[in-house]
């Protein structure tokens, strides 16, 4: 059984079922677009129990010849961190599906047929492994996406999605163009087209010095772009803010995951001596974006804004852990990815619950809230703490791993990154004081009986990931063995790449 | 027995678990899983202290190790839980389960009336197991989890009455000062597993000597950089005062006699690491007598009854790093011991004294208070003598033992700081004393009418703790050096005393060590006479008047120390203006550079695409020679650049 194919594509069949659905019957439709997530969700249990993570290379091989004047094949496949990710992935989904039941009110069926084909794209990359195909699904993502935030979204909407289109485009284009160039580069040395797209082939190819510092630097901007890496992270706190909630969750957990799996699945194994090569800039932007990202949060009057800048800190841990070349970083940069997937997702959620009550998220206007809703003061609070590394739960893993390997290899990076440790406390604890403790503000009193505390949906969206991160921090092996194959693959990969001598730029 | 230890802390964080949960529904009976849970735990900790401390098996002399499963296998980098007991564990257990019972119990009867009392339970409990598992974990990252996990229940317990802004304020203070201890802490975790590539403590300890010592010297620097956040020494002092925000019995389990001892216990524990430093060791006995004297001397003019305990417990604890930094570790560990029990017992006294004047804390507004509340006075007045040192009282022996090694180990600037701290401590005891209990009652008239005792349930702990306040240090410490406590203790820091040549030498009562005894008791007879005379007393036998016009022209004939003392030494205001006002310019002009500059620059790029697309709309003529041309131009632009390329 093609389960690869399967999963990847019964979102498309939701889709499509939705989309012949009558536009009157809103709950028909959520029904359909929730079971079919539901379906999905399931069908990647069954892949995760299926996959075998003591053996090398990529299981559930599927390969079928698309354009064979190009050698480009509709080839699937998943190691540990696809596994993970899909799983992620197909989890999220149905969680943002399910509490957009309340908020999203509006053209109901488009919206479900724009999330559903948004798995579809985000499900093929993390399966994709001919770098055509990848690239398309890459794209895929792109447009429902756009369409989320451009309709659904807040006031300043279309600002926001074209800005995060364009910027996204601009990246994935330039990476179109790295891997046409390697594809020539493959055919030319091999004077056939077999194989020009396999991931399987090129990797370990050992492309000449100029092409990789090329090709990398293109793959390095799509890449930077989705994850965000400072310069490049300004359209993510525009595109949070105007986002639905749902959209949001998925930007946050699975599309900024995106960018680390591209490094950790084409860049560096594709480009080894390219990314020896860019790994001291690259180290430097993540430690900026570590910092900077925490201390811009302590200043953001709007609580998505806040979570948002949050994540530029956050993700500075998975490149930090990429580009670090060592086996425990690498650990900890992958667990960073699934576990910020977990804890923003949630973040976004909880930001959502109070926002569709208030419509304010202004920080400012809050106080005194725990008053008012105690239970989604402990869930916000809950996961306040496990966003700041809390021992215990799982954010906290994922980040000493990537210090401890980080600091074997270059100890003041480790140094600087350690010190976000205060901010994060500074401004999670702030915020949290500000929204919740002290006397109840005069917005709030304004808003009066309206301010309901946690419904059963919204507790059925939050308690999964609570437990996730739970379950994680007191048993992270779960995570580390099964991606245990896809690090020491990326590892031998990266090691054996040669750091290239910039002379030639003089 | 030894499979019996992984209960200590699953009891109560079972009780935590139960309690969260439908907490809520039990009303007034939610106390009870809790307590039952902590008082388990207090009697399987006693059974297994004294296995240990005799020596029996598994222990034997070196103690016993339990491992329960592996939590971290990521390659080279391996963490298991797994607790391990010695004597040391065995002194923390003895602290830590029977404080935090007798707390647990003085509870049910202060936090009666309070609307969040499950949740108060849930906290303590979840509080007792983060302790325990600090004290029996035997990898430093299980302790650094331990480490955060108490300094997540001390945010939640000083926050506890979150409605009031300075106890929001207050929490998230502790929570974030003791971030930046931890910073310090993780890095040498970091260092250590890079070096060593093991986080198992013995390990470590055992293959510390084989590490470059300008390496173990950095070690013993960023474990003490930890030390110093939790156990709130100079410069991260600023947290605990505040903290005195939290419920009485909080600040009375965990800010004077359990958590902030875990710096003490942390360095204690790795005093073979430290002993391979020895200018670290410096390092750490200034920071700790600095502390003990600057806390000592903001104690003399601080008018809440709780922040002058507060002060006091900084300055204690002072005196426990100087002990450490002198290399006597015995006398460290015995010091928290009865620091523990004395001020907790002080603690839980003043929390009666509190709800006995209907929550005020200022002792300007108390005075007389003996009268109506003798056990409440009994109790801490046996608290105020065992810290001033006056033998027999257990302060008395821990302290003069910190003094005495000082001097012997070759720290007489030490000692000389240590004794003048012992004559401020046995003032400002004695001036809290003689403020709250003696004299005439300041406050209003219709409180000091409703002025009660507290219920049993509240006095009976202070009862419990008044005893090992009196007797502790002549039971386990005494003969002087060669105590009870000596015996258990003294393989444990065997290793490190050697390192650092410390011979063990007879104790000479008509020697040095009579003379230095002879000069602590007379330093701290000396502050309490003073401050008997400014501040009356009534003891039996002994009347005297307090001197409010003598008090005040004192200060006004020192108003810079007055002053100074007054505003805490200006900490508070400086760190504001570091940390919050300039440290804040910072945060926003940096949004300010996000937004003008980088986002600025994209925004610009793209205002620049839209404008060139629109110039170069008249590129686009229609008509074919135009295109024609641009083609050619084109393809000699490439062929000239390929063989420019090429030729190379």
């Amino acid at each position: 059984m093609p389960i690869l194919t399967l999963i990847t594509f019964v979102p498309l069949a939701g889709a499509i079922l939705i989309a012949f659905l009558p536009r009157g019957s809103v709950g028909l439709v959520r029904a359909v677009a929730l079971g079919t997530a539901l379906v999905t969700f399931v069908l990647s249990l069954f892949l995760l129990v299926g996959f075998l993570p003591g053996r090398p290379g990529f299981q559930f091989l599927e390969e079928v010849d698309w354009i064979p004047a190009f050698g480009i094949q509709y080839k699937l496949g998943v190691d540990g961190l696809s596994v993970a990710l899909v799983v992620l992935t197909t989890t999220l989904t149905w969680i943002s599906i399910l509490a957009s039941f309340g908020p999203i009110k509006d053209r109901v069926k488009e919206y479900m047929i724009s999330f559903l084909i948004l798995e579809v794209g985000m499900i093929g990359v993390f399966v994709a492994l001919d770098l055509f195909l990848f690239y398309i699904f890459f794209e895929v993502v792109l447009v429902p996406m756009y369409l989320i935030i451009g309709i659904w979204g807040g006031a300043n909407r279309i600002y926001a999605t074209i800005k995060f289109v364009i910027y996204t485009l601009v990246g994935s284009l330039l990476m179109l163009v790295g891997i046409l160039a390697t594809a020539f580069a493959f055919q030319a040395a091999t004077g056939s087209w077999n194989g020009a797209f396999d991931y399987e082939q090129l990797r370990g190819f050992g492309f000449d010095g100029t092409l990789q510092l090329f090709a990398f630097g293109a793959f390095f901007l799509a890449f930077a772009i989705k994850v965000p890496m400072f310069p490049f992270h300004t359209w993510l706190p525009d595109a949070h803010v105007e986002a639905p909630t749902a959209g949001s969750v998925i930007l946050a957990g699975i599309l900024l995951k995106l960018g680390g799996y591209g490094f950790i699945r084409f860049a560096v194994p594709l480009f080894a001596d390219a990314a020896q090569t860019w790994a001291p800039l690259i180290i430097v932007l993540s430690l900026i974006a570590i910092i900077y990202g925490a201390i811009v949060a302590l200043v953001q009057p709007d609580l998505k804004k806040l979570v948002a800048y949050s994540s530029v800190s956050h993700m500075g841990f998975v490149t930090l852990g990429v580009f670090a070349f060592q086996e425990q970083a690498l650990q900890g940069a992958i667990l960073q990815m699934i576990n910020h997937g977990l804890i923003t997702g949630a973040l976004f959620l909880l930001v959502g619950v109070i926002y569709e009550r208030t419509h304010d998220r202004t920080i400012a206007k809050y106080g005194g809230l725990s008053e008012r809703t105690p239970v989604y003061a402990v869930a916000f609070g809950f996961f306040i703490f496990a966003s700041a590394g809390l021992p215990g739960l799982s954010g906290f893993v994922g980040e000493f791993l990537t210090l401890v390997g980080t600091f074997a290899v270059n100890p003041w990076a480790a140094v600087v990154a350690t010190f976000v440790m205060i901010a994060a406390a500074a401004y999670l604890l702030w915020m949290f004081q500000r929204v919740f403790f002290g006397e109840v503000s005069e917005f709030l009193k304004g808003i009066g009986h309206h301010l309901e505390d946690l419904r059963p949906v919204e507790t059925l969206t939050l308690v999964p990931l609570g437990a996730l991160v739970v379950v994680f921090g007191l048993v992270p092996g779960l995570l580390l063995t099964l991606v245990q194959g896809t690090v020491t693959a990326m590892i031998g990969d990266a090691t054996a790449g040669n750091a290239i001598n910039l002379a030639f730029w003089r | 027995m030894l499979e019996l230890v992984p209960l200590i802390p699953a009891l109560p964080i079972a009780g935590f678990a139960i309690t969260a949960l439908i907490g809520r529904r039990l009303g007034k009976r939610a106390s009870v899983i809790p307590v039952l849970a902590v008082i388990a735990a207090w009697a399987i900790s006693m059974a297994v202290v004294y296995a240990v401390l005799t020596h029996q098996e598994p222990f034997g002399e070196a103690g016993a190790t339990i491992a329960l499963w592996q939590w971290i296998p990521a390659g080279a980098f391996h963490v298991d839980i797994a607790f391990h007991v010695d004597a040391l564990t065995a002194a923390l257990l003895i602290v830590v389960t029977t404080i935090g019972m007798l707390v647990h119990i003085y509870s049910i009867g202060y936090m009666s009336h309070d609307p969040g009392y499950w949740r108060f339970f849930a906290y303590l409990n979840l509080f007792m197991f983060s302790m325990l598992l600090l004290v029996l974990a035997d990898n430093f990252l299980v302790v650094f989890v331990a480490w955060e996990l108490v300094g997540l229940c001390s945010y939640l317990l000083i926050g506890f009455w979150y409605r009031r802004r300075s106890a929001a304020l207050a929490a998230k203070k502790a929570f974030i000062v003791n971030r930046v201890g931890d910073v310090g802490f993780a890095l040498g975790i970091m260092l250590i597993w890079s070096q060593l590539g093991t986080l198992n403590i013995g390990e470590v300890i055992e293959r510390i000597g084989e590490l470059d010592s300008v390496v173990v010297s950095l070690i013993a620097l960023l474990i003490f950089a930890g030390a110093v956040g939790k156990s709130a020494q100079f410069p991260l002092h600023v947290w605990l005062p505040d903290a005195m925000e939290g419920p009485t019995p909080v600040s009375a389990l965990i800010h004077a006699a359990t958590m902030v001892n875990a710096g003490v216990y942390l360095v204690a524990r790795t005093g073979a690491i430290f002993a391979h430093a020895p200018e670290v060791m410096v390092v750490v006995v200034a920071v700790g007598i600095f502390t003990a004297i600057l806390a000592a001397s903001i104690a003399f003019t601080q008018t809440d009854i709780k922040r002058v305990l507060a002060y006091s417990t900084l300055s204690q604890l002072g005196y426990m790093f100087a002990a450490l930094g002198v290399g006597a570790y015995t006398a460290a560990i015995f010091h928290l011991m009865t620091h523990g029990f004395f001020k907790g017992l002080l603690f839980l006294g003043s929390g009666s004294v509190i709800h006995a004047v209907h929550e005020e804390q200022d002792m300007r507004r108390m005075g007389g208070l003996a009268k109506k509340i003798p056990i409440t006075y009994a109790t801490m007045a046996i608290g105020a003598i065992a810290i001033s040192g006056i033998p027999p009282l257990a302060g008395f022996f821990s302290k003069d033992e910190i003094l005495a090694e000082s001097f012997k180990n070759g720290f007489l600037w030490v000692w000389a700081i240590g004794l003048l701290v012992a004559g401020m401590t046995a003032f400002y005891m004695f001036r809290l004393i003689g403020l709250t209990f003696w004299g005439g009652f300041r406050g209003p008239r219709e409180i000091w009418d409703r002025v009660h005792e507290s219920p049993a349930v509240m006095t009976i702990p202070l009862i419990l703790l008044a005893i090992p306040s009196l007797f502790i240090g002549l039971a386990i410490g005494f003969p002087p050096e060669n105590g009870l406590l000596h015996g258990w203790l003294e393989p444990i820091f065997h290793e490190a005393r050697e390192l650092l040549h410390l011979e063990h030498h007879e104790y000479q009562v008509f020697g040095i060590d009579g003379a230095l005894l002879v000069a602590s008791v007379a330093i701290a007879v000396i502050g309490i006479v003073i401050a008997l005379r400014l501040f009356g007393v009534e003891f039996p036998g002994l009347r005297g008047q307090a001197r409010p016009e003598a008090v005040q022209r004192l200060s006004a004939r020192l108003p810079f120390p007055y002053r100074a003392s007054l505003n805490k030494w200006w900490f508070d205001e400086l760190y504001d203006l570091l940390f919050i006002r300039i440290g804040g310019r910072i945060a926003a002009f940096l949004w300010w550079f996000d937004r003008v500059v980088v986002d600025g620059t994209v925004n610009g790029v793209g205002v620049l695409t839209t404008d060139a697309g629109r110039g170069l709309r008249r590129v686009q003529t229609g008509r074919v020679q135009n295109y024609a041309l641009g083609i050619a131009i084109g393809l000699i632009v490439m062929a000239g650049s390929y063989l420019v390329i090429a030729g190379r």
